[in-house]
């Protein structure tokens, strides 16, 4: 079934585009230039980032932060190697990125690493990045119980990414 | 700045570790590596972020995001009571969640912040504001086209494969992430 849903969503949206006899070929020729445009303005913070964890990678300081933090996270069955990705996750989303597809690189796009990995990233978002945009335009100053609540949902993710691929993979 | 400082922060670790691991010629050959290789990234993501970009902005055309959001009204009564006795706010609200639950990420946080403007009443923050923020911080996406995109980038033939573990991932981040707004709404009366 998974293996159909993609073709049929690209299907099913220019064939609802045809039926409103609208230009479906213009659509997706415009979105993908803007998609041009997306990937042109997170590319130079791909670069440093990716610098910045190939540098962490390579000083031994990852390995190290992952074995301090390895009896918390044995504990909820996070894999540990994924500590960097976890902590910078809420902070900055192409920090999590470089450091997401560094973890794939390191130990396969298929290994149980690689896919708690991108699990992580497709589930959660950038949390203090959303919370600043979101309370910064409509003027809120106090905001009560929205971090720790996010934080939980975060982690929530987290543990079931982990969760979900030891169990199904 | 907050990005300066972490960059700067990094780049200070790494340089004390290698100088305690004794792994200086390493990070030197990291720089360039890592440096390089987000441009590889970049490129080798491109065709799958551009093409799901189109998909996205076809999605937005064709209305997807209003029949959804019809879809989806039932739920959103039920977290959302008073923000939805007004039909406006319900409009921006329920476009900003479809809008994420499509991946159409450029136009659901426009929505999403004159939602927020319209539900903030004073400085503090009103429970069901609280609510759309934690639903915004969780992540709800049908198809996660850019790890897709990453995955397919590392050489991964089957980028989608993991899609049903998302799904799972996400319904619970949300699902328990807006719980604890509930319950944290409950204790937190005074502020």
């Amino acid at each position: 079934m998974i293996d159909y849903l993609i073709p049929l969503i690209l299907f099913v949206v220019c064939a609802l585009a045809l039926g409103k006899r609208q230009n479906a070929y213009a659509a997706l020729l415009e979105g993908a230039e803007n998609g041009l445009r997306t990937l042109a303005s997170i590319l130079p913070s791909l670069i440093l980032l990716l610098t910045a964890v190939a540098m962490l990678r390579a000083s031994g300081a990852v390995e190290i932060l992952s074995q301090l933090l390895c009896p918390v996270f044995s504990f909820f069955g996070i894999p540990p190697e994924t500590a960097l990705l976890v902590l910078i996750r809420p902070i900055s989303g192409s920090a999590a990125l470089a450091a997401g597809a560094e973890l794939m690189a390191t130990y396969g796009v298929n290994s149980p690493i690689g896919r708690t990995a991108a699990v992580m990233l497709g589930s959660t978002e950038t949390t203090f990045y959303t919370i600043s945009v979101y309370f910064g335009a409509a003027g809120i100053s106090k905001t009560r119980y929205t971090i720790p609540a996010a934080l939980f949902a975060d982690f929530v993710g987290f543990f079931m990414a982990s969760l979900t691929i030891r169990l199904l993979y | 700045m907050v990005m300066s400082w972490i960059f700067t922060a990094l780049v200070l670790v790494s340089l004390v570790f290698s100088w305690l691991t004794g792994q200086g010629e390493a990070l030197s050959g990291a720089v360039m590596q890592g440096a390089q290789s987000g441009v590889e990234l970049s490129i080798a993501m491109a065709g799958a972020i551009c093409l799901w970009s189109g998909v996205g902005n076809l999605m937005a055309q064709v209305g997807l995001t209003d029949r959804l959001a019809r879809c989806l009204q039932p739920v959103l009564h039920r977290l959302f009571p008073t923000t939805c006795r007004d039909p406006l706010l319900a409009g921006d609200l329920s476009a900003n969640i479809c809008a994420n639950f499509l991946g159409l990420g450029n136009a659901a946080t426009p929505m999403g912040i004159s939602a927020a403007k319209r539900m903030a009443h004073g400085p503090a923050a009103s429970d069901e504001l609280c609510r759309l923020i934690v639903l915004n911080t969780a992540s709800i996406q049908l198809i996660p086209a850019n790890v897709a995109a990453l995955r397919t980038s590392l050489g991964c033939a089957t980028p989608f494969d993991i899609l049903p573990a998302v799904w799972i991932t996400s319904l619970c981040s949300a699902g328990l992430g807006v719980a604890a707004a509930w319950v944290l709404g409950k204790l937190w009366r005074h502020d």
